[in-house]
């Protein structure tokens, strides 16, 4: 029933339809037309401007453009003569000239000053406002209000009702009120030390603040103050780096002091500690170090040992590489860089004859055996064999016997050392038998029963660098076909047919009639400088550049028993006393120290090293102090020769 | 052969640890909720032995935690907290977003929060330990309750550490338990001893802080959080052990103004504020559970602890006796503080050793007489000169109360009167050892509390000594002059050098030990020179200072000869 009035007027509307349709059409085609006439014309004037037409019309014929024959000069007598020249414009449109009326031209004006074409309009009517303050009689609007004001909301009441049925059923309740103030009650009332979590048992507490010193005091003792030098000091150090975070300060009165500028960066410091610090529980060493000292015996109770610098021997100009004191211990020969070699009394310091030879002697060596009086001496490449004609005389002339009754042999082999027979004044002073070397000889040591002589020519991987000499029958051998490394030094075993060599690390034992490597000792060190064998025969001991001294047995181990470092310069000189169980070392500091080193027979007990006595007395020149020791044979004595040139007496 | 290949780093140190960034993921937390959760927890780094093993091989710089530890976090209910707070700001920041001001406002009236009770009873599981670690706490409590009203951090924090602070105060009034307090150039320094255990804490003075830029007061405003948590419980306990009532009231056996106040009191809003303020007066005593007769202190009876001989008994009781003298050091004395002085410090040191106190009824509530009370005994002051001086009262600067406290004696006052140049304040808390340098002052007031009287320095005697000196000196030059003139060609018999025997064996046991030391082994040669060094240079330190004093020693006293003779 409702719809169809709609579907009425609907169709009613179509059949209306046409005949409006239609004159609508039409009108709107004759607006269309003239619109498009204008634009038309507009448009063609700008395309036919070059044609003499000017548009159509509407027979479809040409319209010609008006007749003109104005040419420059006419125009110009127009602007001469015609009043209302500046009035007339040229229509292009039409190709017609139009003359403007006042009317026009005032308009035109007008436009030009940018005011508005009517003349009569007035721009600054007053305004009139409709919704002001005053109250009128009408209203604005006469709108009447709607019913729905009128009438409570049934959705307001639907809500409402919700909302009262939910706190009448307890389900809506009010806000409880915020609980601003912390509560506190007795936390630890049930306490129990047992309850405590694991993680908690490996807790370790944070270590509490540093109480602070007189320093810190707002009036300090005057001497906890820092001088100006102190102060610049703590300036310039590292916040780290510096012993007080702050600078002591002082204040007259409480008064006068102010707020402390960086209370709360140390405050926030200590919690950055404690929440980002790792915690280790360390162990303090509570040691008293009385008790880290070893207790050794008293040295008092390991006398004899040398104590008092007693004698000095001076003569030589410069220094003293080495000496050597006869098996007699009556005397003393010492061999020199100024070119010179020296005899002494050991008893009186008395120099009983100077040798002169033809270079800087480097080792000196007296013949062990005690029936035979002669001395090795090497400089450059020459040994000498010198027979000092001192003491017994009988032992002097024997020793004169057997080095001449040396029969040549038949065949006379190639030898890689030429012996010679000195003549003249050399054989007068007591030079028996000149050795010339290939290389030059560093050092010389005799075997203990006199008649074998070891010489050392130092030289990095060469195969002649250590040759033994039978004097008695002017014979030399090369005992190694190759030499590892530079030798330093060589030793005779004093018991048994054993020949020790010292390279810069090693110490190689060699037995001679196997002929074979025994033993290779190494010395933990850098540069082996010297070398002693115990006349025990067991024992071994190597002084190093590298201010150690390394302790040997040979039947324990071929690493040091011992390595003692007791200098402070390289070592240059070692030497074991032959009957007491001394002995002791030279070095660069100028200091020779005497140690106890007990050999005991009983191979289960382990030698005893006590340092006994720290000896000095040489002056150190050149960088250089004491470079030779040696001890006297039977008494406890020790003589040691320096760069000072002299050699000294220790008693 | 056989078995399954080894992995590197799946077992052993490279387990047991965790990287912070790791440790974060695994609880899936922010780094700052992390932080946040260390710190209440009590969590903090470890250092791997081996650093490269637990680092994979790699040497990057990392922080570690023990894996077990992080463990532990997990099953934190906080951590569950935080994550609900998280929320919490999102749809806040939403509500906002959307303009919708009702929901907004809902939100924030259901802002979750969280109690660290259990945190507290977990890290501390007895009383000891917690009053243990309370050092820090008071130190931080006591500087946040100087922080402005403004700013920095949330007003009731403030205002809830200055209520702790206080309480805390009051606790060590009533049970006398102050021991050492120092004025360093930092603040004061207290050292108070609770239930047996040495707390100091330390106060800035009352000044404006600068607060500066390269602090992060977010992890301050944590640790502040369980600080305050943790002084609460403990003063809530402390205060029941005591008898006394918490919160803490004052007696009303105080003058008039104080029950005008409490009338005032009445009205609720006034009512925290005021009590906090008449608390804070330190002036009055605290309100008991139950009313005990003045005299309640029994005498205790002493046992000798185990394996303590009479000797130690002895020594603990007269350390005792020193103790109890010092706890009533300024009993029945009556002090004035003027206004110009720590009158906090003050009032809280003197009110900790017996004595009564009273100030200014302008300067602060509390004041119970008046400057014109005719007993009192000591006026403290600390400006050069003071106009009106009645004559039947001492007036002392303040340092005279702190050094007092810290000799446990009463020390002469003529020290430390009004304009006098005062004497060093020195630190309590410093024990000499032996070797130590220690500065004449303390030798003084050693002596002093022997009972021995300071000696006066008689400078005139000095010089007159000198002078003596200078004479015989003169003397024997000429003698000598004489002899040589006399004596010039001729041959005097030889002395006999004297030899001095003990000199020589102490030269003798001086080798031994050199010798001796030489023969050490390479270890312990290197502890040995190691603690060596130490002592060394500790006794050159003090010589160093004993020389500096010398020579400012001498300087002031040319000074003063100077000034003599103009």
């Amino acid at each position: 029933m409702c719809l169809e009035p709609a579907r009425l007027s609907h169709s009613l509307h179509i059949t209306l339809c046409p005949s409006l349709s239609i004159s609508l059409f039409l009108s709107l085609s004759l607006s269309l037309s003239l619109s498009l006439s204008l634009s038309l014309s507009l448009s063609l004037s700008l395309w036919l401007s070059d044609y003499p037409h000017i548009g159509y019309d509407l027979d479809g014929k040409k319209i010609f453009k008006p007749i003109r024959n104005k040419d420059e000069l006419d125009e110009f007598l127009d602007k001469m003569e015609n009043p209302d020249y500046w009035r007339t414009i040229h229509d292009k449109m039409t190709g017609t000239d139009v003359c403007l009326s006042d009317e026009q031209v005032d308009l035109v004006h007008r436009l030009q000053q940018g005011k508005f074409g009517d003349v009569n309009f007035n721009e600054y009517e007053p305004a009139i406002d409709f919704f002001s303050n005053e109250v009128m009689i009408h209203p604005v609007t006469n709108r009447p209000a709607d019913k729905r004001s009128f009438i409570p909301s049934l959705i307001e009441k639907e809500k409402v009702g919700k909302l009262v049925h939910a706190i009448k059923m307890g389900w809506i309740k009010p806000r409880r009120p915020k609980e601003t103030a912390p509560q506190y009650y007795d936390l630890w009332a049930k306490e129990d030390p047992n309850a405590i979590l694991g993680r908690h048992k490996m807790h370790i507490p944070a270590p509490k603040m540093r109480l602070p010193g007189h320093e810190e005091s707002y009036n300090p003792p005057p001497e906890y103050l820092l001088t100006d030098e102190e102060r610049q000091v703590w300036e310039q150090q590292d916040p780290d780096e510096r012993k007080l975070s702050f600078l002591p300060q002082k204040y007259l009165s409480l008064r006068a002091v102010p707020a402390f500028s960086r209370f709360i960066q140390e405050r926030f410091e200590r919690c950055l500690d404690l929440y980002l610090c790792p915690r280790q529980r360390k162990m303090r060493v509570n040691v008293n170090p009385e008790d880290l000292i070893p207790k050794l015996p008293r040295p008092r109770d390991l006398q004899p040992f040398p104590t008092l610098q007693s004698l000095v021997y001076h003569g030589h100009s410069s220094l003293i590489r080495s000496i050597s004191i006869s098996p007699s211990g009556q005397w003393l020969v010492s061999g020199s860089d100024d070119c010179t070699v020296r005899f002494w009394e050991v008893c009186t310091t008395r120099c009983l004859k100077t040798m002169e030879v033809g270079g800087p002697v480097k080792s000196v060596a007296w013949n062990p055996a005690p029936s035979i009086s002669l001395v090795a001496v090497s400089y450059g490449e020459n040994v000498i064999l010198v027979n000092p004609g001192l003491g017994d005389r009988l032992i002097c002339s024997a020793t004169d016997q057997l080095i001449s009754s040396y029969e040549e042999p038949e065949e006379v082999k190639d030898q890689q050392v030429q012996w010679a027979v000195p003549e003249g004044k050399a054989q007068e002073q007591g030079q028996r038998l000149i050795l010339t070397h290939p290389k030059a000889v560093k050092q010389v040591s005799w075997h203990g029963r006199g008649d074998y002589l070891a010489c050392v020519m130092p030289d990095d991987g060469s195969s002649l660098q250590v040759v033994i000499h039978q004097v008695s029958r002017r014979r030399t051998q090369n005992p190694f076909h190759r030499n590892k490394g530079a030798v330093q030094c060589v030793s005779f075993h004093p018991s048994r047919p054993y020949f020790l060599v010292a390279t810069q690390r090693y110490v190689r034992v060699y037995n001679l009639i196997k002929q074979e490597l025994t033993k290779k000792l190494m010395a933990n060190c850098k540069w082996i400088s010297s070398m002693a064998v115990h006349p025990g025969g067991d024992n071994v001991i190597c002084g190093s550049y590298d201010c150690r001294l390394a302790w040997f047995d040979l039947d324990l181990s071929t690493k040091p028993y011992k390595v003692l470092r007791h200098h402070k310069k390289a070592l240059r000189g070692v030497a074991y006393h032959k009957h007491y169980p001394l002995f002791a070392s030279g070095s660069d500091d100028g200091t020779v120290i005497v140690c106890h080193g007990m050999v005991y027979n009983d191979l289960l007990q382990n030698p005893l090293i006590v340092p006994v006595k720290v000896l000095k007395g040489h002056i150190i020149t050149h960088d250089l102090g004491v470079l030779d020791v040696a001890f006297h044979p039977t008494q406890p004595w020790v003589f040691s020769s320096g760069a000072d040139g002299t050699v000294r007496l220790f008693t | 052969m056989g078995g399954l290949q080894k992995k590197k780093y799946e077992s052993g140190s490279a387990t047991n640890y965790i990287s912070r960034n790791k440790a974060r993921k695994k609880l899936s937390l922010s780094l700052a909720d992390f932080r946040r959760l260390c710190i209440l927890k009590g969590i903090y780094p470890h250092e791997p032995k081996h650093k490269k093993k637990v680092n994979k091989g790699s040497t990057a710089q990392r922080t570690f935690y023990l894996l077990k530890d992080i463990r532990f976090l997990m099953h934190e209910p906080i951590v569950g907290k935080f994550r609900e707070y998280k929320i919490f700001v999102r749809k806040l920041r939403k509500a906002y977003g959307k303009a919708e001001w009702g929901t907004a406002e809902k939100l924030r009236g259901n802002k979750p929060g969280y109690k660290l009770d259990h945190i507290i009873k977990e890290r501390y599981p007895t009383f000891i330990d917690a009053l243990r670690d309370v050092d820090d706490a008071l130190s931080m409590c006591f500087l946040f309750s100087t922080f402005p009203r403004t700013g920095k951090c949330h007003v009731q924090t403030i205002e809830l550490c200055r209520r702790l602070s206080v309480e805390w105060m009051n606790y060590i009034i009533t049970l006398r338990s102050l021991r050492k307090v120092f004025l360093s150039i930092k603040g004061i320094y207290y050292q108070a001893e609770v239930l047996g255990q040495i707390i100091t804490w330390l106060v800035p003075y009352q000044f404006a802080h600068d607060h500066p830029t390269d602090v992060d007061y977010r992890v301050m405003a944590t640790f502040t959080e369980l600080y305050t948590t943790l002084l609460g419980f403990i003063n809530f306990r402390l205060y029941q052990t005591l008898n006394l009532v918490y919160p803490p009231k004052v007696t009303h056996s105080q003058p008039a103004v104080m029950l005008h106040f409490d009338l005032l009191s009445e009205f609720g809003f006034y009512c925290s504020l005021l009590s906090l303020s008449k608390l804070s007066a330190l002036s009055a005593s605290l309100v008991r559970v139950v009313s005990t007769a003045e005299a309640e202190e029994a005498e205790l009876d002493h046992f000798p602890a185990e394996g303590e001989d009479g000797e130690k008994l002895a020594e603990r009781l007269k350390a005792r006796q020193d103790q109890d003298r010092q706890e009533k050091l300024f009993e029945g004395l009556k002090f004035f503080l003027n206004r110009e002085v720590p009158r906090e410090s003050l009032a809280f040191v003197l009110r900790c050793f017996g004595a009564q106190v009273s100030w200014d009824k302008s300067l602060c509530i509390g004041s119970t007489y008046d400057v014109t009370d005719e007993t009192i005994t000591h006026h403290v002051v600390d400006r050069p000169s003071l106009e009106k001086q009645y004559i039947n009262r001492y007036y002392v600067q303040p340092q005279w109360v702190y050094d007092c406290v810290n000799a446990r004696m009463l020390l002469p006052v003529e020290d430390y009167f009004v304009g006098v140049t005062l004497p060093p304040h020195l630190s309590p808390f410093v024990e000499e050892k032996e070797g130590d340098y220690v500065p004449p002052e303390k030798l003084k007031l050693l002596a002093l509390q022997k009972g021995e009287r300071p000696e006066e320095e008689e400078d005139n005697d000095d010089s007159e000594e000198e002078e003596d000196e200078d004479q015989s000196d003169d003397e024997d030059e000429l003698k000598g002059m004489e002899e040589k003139q006399a004596s010039s060609v001729k041959v005097t018999p030889g002395e006999a050098k004297p030899v001095n025997r003990q000199r020589a064996e102490q030269e003798a046991k001086a080798e031994e030990k050199r010798l001796a030391v030489m023969m050490m082994k390479k270890r312990d040669k290197y502890l040995y020179d190691k603690i060596m060094f130490g002592k060394k240079r500790s006794v050159r330190e003090a010589n160093k200072m004993s020389a500096k004093r010398k020579a400012l020693d001498e300087a002031s006293k040319a000074n003063k000869k100077k000034k003599l003779k103009k």
